[in-house]
């Protein structure tokens, strides 16, 4: 995903194309096909006519139909983020782009590659007000890690390659391509991607030799370490992945995970504390708060990670590696930046680790590990069900459920989230073991992000078990997208924890504004099992414990698409959880803490 | 230990850059530039921008800015990510520099403050551009300071309008950008 110098692909028939007598439209297909595209999330309409004839006269990519120009590119995020590469959308000029810009947001706070490809009006109407008119490089400008209008015919190969180049390279997010109907009309001048390195952006990928080497040296002096992982780790491919879990068993160090950076470290490893943050486990957020040495791999010091900033991580020397070097110092100001791809630097670290000769202070360690087993032993993730088989479902409960019944069926499992409680219980309850399993929207808390996003992942992976991990009011955000799973025979299952609210929302009315539930309450919900069948889906719904893992079972068994429908325990809360405005070591474990919300400040209700 | 040392000592004190920008000259440029800033919640107190290199096709852009030492940074770093950015140089910490801008500044006045405006000129080396019997336009080039100086100077004569081009700026001795 960093490479410098873009790909040069063979090209069996220049000699056909030389010269400019193929359209723009199939230029554009060509270069896809240059770029390794398979598959192509869109909707079509009047702008990009030209470029739905010429996919239908080739067999070369598939097209997937969605139902809304937002599912497309949350269905290129799921593509892009389950396999490592690049997504790509094709909507319409006017409405088909401006609904896309939430998804290109979302990729873009996520850094997922994506490239978006939107028609527009012809270039002598732009500026016109003309029918379906929208500015949508004026637009897409703060939601993109780049884009582009494409002017001249001599131009589209050419900003076609450099899109997929920048969408990928460095720090991957979303990239716009506009195109103008006379320009997919118009004959078009083929160009093969060029192997030079790119004019102006060249991402540094090699970290440098001496911040590692000051690194290794803090952390092999360190009393108290904690490795911090993120999303970078995942972007930077399975690699970094594996060298991560070198790394932390070599040198024994305690590892969390942000909500991006889960299957990034197997979550049954030793070394593996859980999720931090605002819903992260205890010992995770304590060992952060005490640590005198902190590696940072791919993870941006999030406000949702970090808490109260001024009581962040107070003693701790912070090393962080990123290769955006934006995010350095940005939140958090730190003694050793490290700019780079995260295999590389890992890569580095361990090298430097085997070299550097000082021995790692390996009682204060263990120690520390001691320290640490004490705040596992709390268990802060426990919750209680009853086991009588009419008692109500606790939504954690069903997520172990689901998660041990998937473990058990032996497929290859990948999960999606909407977002709220559900979305908090699946990064509590369901342990990744490996990459690029686990989408969901972290930085821009997307609702209606799951489906689609399951729908794409399904079309990359057809025959591995896709989960949506739901609640039943983000579901309905994006709830035509039945109709493309529907059409694809895409056996994405949906799991909804059905409590009746707007659960994150209520739960903040309940602990910082008095239970005063303004407007949080699902009212006239559908019934999800007639839901199901009428877009040719399975149904099923779970009223109580002893129906629970019948369900599961069932729905795991089922070849097609199903939604089940969960009806858990309207009023539990999303536990332990740091308050807005509090830090790592002011937690809440649970009901018994509640009452810890009242010392929250204004400044703290102030923050979301 | 990072945050307190590191953190706070730098923390509050503002200090102004001038940060030079080479970028593509392509439409939209601009705008990318100007949308980080509004968008993050930067300080622009000038900015400048000209095609310098017409050949490369390539633009500089001059902004003045004011900011945390952290905040500096941070803008520096947002620009240079930016996809048609070449190079980012922050002329205020990375050595001496000249910067200069241009101002045109009307007076109207008669009598005693006519001339006591012609004198004024006279002492900052404006040139006069514009005569009429009730007024003047001059010409001034130089720093940020030096136009302050002026134009607080000519307020109580009769300053009448101000256009400022904002600031121009280079590094001195060999270094290019």
């Amino acid at each position: 995903m960093n490479a410098l110098v873009q790909p040069a692909r063979p090209d069996p028939d220049t000699s056909q194309q030389s010269g400019a007598t193929a359209s723009g439209a199939e230029i554009l297909l060509r270069v896809l096909r240059d770029q390794g595209v398979d598959v192509v999330f869109g909707y079509p309409g009047g702008a990009v006519l030209p470029i739905y004839d010429a996919l239908f006269q080739q067999d070369a990519i598939r097209h997937i139909l969605v139902r809304h120009e937002q599912a497309a590119v949350h269905a290129a995020e799921g593509y892009a983020r389950s396999t490592g590469r690049v997504g790509v959308v094709l909507v319409t000029s006017g409405p088909g782009a401006t609904n896309a810009v939430t998804g290109l947001l979302d990729a873009l706070m996520d850094s997922v590659p994506v490239v978006c490809l939107t028609g527009q009006v012809p270039t002598h109407l732009i500026g016109n007000d003309a029918f379906q008119e929208a500015d949508t490089t004026g637009i897409t400008r703060p939601v993109t890690k780049h884009n582009y209008l494409v002017k001249q015919s001599c131009d589209l190969a050419r900003t076609v390659h450099d899109a997929f180049y920048v969408a990928r390279s460095g720090r991957p997010g979303p990239v716009v391509v506009d195109l103008p109907k006379d320009i997919l009309i118009a004959p078009a001048p083929y160009v093969a991607a060029s192997t030079k390195p790119h004019r102006s952006y060249r991402p540094i990928t090699q970290p440098d030799p001496a911040a590692i080497r000051t690194a290794v040296r803090a952390l092999k002096a360190a009393r108290r370490p904690v490795v911090y992982a993120g999303g970078g780790v995942i972007n930077a491919g399975p690699e970094a992945s594996r060298l991560l879990a070198e790394l932390v068993r070599l040198a024994d160090l305690p590892a969390t995970l942000t909500l991006m950076g889960l299957g990034c470290f197997p979550a049954s490893d030793r070394h593996f504390l859980g999720m931090l943050g605002m819903h992260g486990t205890y010992e995770a957020n304590l060992a952060m708060h005490g640590c005198d040495v902190l590696l940072n791999i791919g993870a941006r010091f999030d406000d949702r990670v970090t808490g109260r900033l001024s009581a962040f991580s107070p003693d701790s020397f912070k090393i962080h590696a990123d290769i955006d070097p934006s995010n350095i110092n940005k939140n958090v100001a730190v003694d050793v930046p490290i700019v780079g791809d995260a295999a590389l630097t890992l890569r580095a670290l361990i090298d430097a680790w085997h070299d550097e000769p000082v021995p790692q202070n390996t009682a204060a360690l263990a120690a520390w590990w001691r320290e640490i087993a004490g705040w596992r032993s709390i268990d802060s993730l426990r919750f209680t069900q009853p086991p009588a088989p009419d008692a109500v479902i606790k939504p954690q409960f069903a997520v172990q459920r689901l998660a041990q019944l998937c473990a058990a069926s032996g497929r290859d499992t990948f999960i999606t989230t909407e977002v709220g409680q559900h979305q908090m219980w699946a990064a509590q309850h369901f342990p990744f073991d490996k990459p690029n399993r686990w989408m969901t929207s972290g930085g821009l808390g997307t609702m209606g992000y799951g489906l689609p996003a399951a729908s794409g992942v399904q079309v990359a992976h057809p025959d591995a078990l896709v989960i949506d991990i739901a609640g039943e009011a983000s579901i309905l955000m994006n709830i035509q997208e039945m109709g493309t799973l529907a059409q694809y025979r895409l056996p994405v299952k949906i799991f909804i924890l059905n409590n009746e609210y707007m659960g994150m929302v209520r739960q903040w009315q309940e602990l910082l504004h008095g239970s005063r539930y303004s407007e949080s309450y699902s009212a006239a919900l559908p019934d999800f099992v007639k839901l199901a069948e009428s877009f040719h889906a399975t149904g099923l719904r779970a009223r109580n414990v002893g129906e629970l893992d019948d369900v599961i079972e069932r729905m795991l068994a089922e070849p097609g698409p199903v939604i089940a429908d969960i009806c858990v325990d309207k009023l539990e809360n999303c536990y332990p959880m740091i308050p807005s405005g509090a830090a790592h070591n002011e937690m809440i474990l649970g009901p018994e803490h509640a009452g810890r919300t009242a010392s929250i400040t204004n400044e703290g209700m102030m923050l979301v | 230990m990072s945050q307190t040392l590191a953190g706070t000592a730098r923390e509050e004190r503002l200090r102004k850059a001038t940060i030079s920008v080479l970028v593509d000259n392509e439409s939209g440029v601009l705008a990318r530039v100007i949308g980080l800033f509004s968008g993050r919640g930067y300080n622009i107190d000038s900015l400048t921008v000209a095609a310098v290199d017409d050949d490369r096709g390539r633009s500089r852009i001059n902004v003045v800015t004011t900011g945390t030492e952290m905040v500096i940074e941070q803008i520096k770093a947002q620009l240079d990510r930016l996809v048609p950015v070449h190079r980012v140089a922050d002329l205020t910490k990375d050595g001496p520099h000249v910067a200069r801008e241009m101002a045109l500044i009307k007076v109207v006045a008669t009598g005693e403050n006519r001339v006591e405006s012609l004198r004024i000129a006279g002492a900052f080396r404006a040139r006069t551009v514009d005569t009429t019997t009730g007024s003047f336009v001059f010409e001034l080039t130089g720093s940020i300071d030096k136009v302050d100086a002026f134009i607080e100077l000519m307020r109580p004569i009769g300053l009448a309008e101000v256009s400022r081009t904002g600031i121009a700026a280079i590094a001195r001795g060999v270094e290019t950008l």
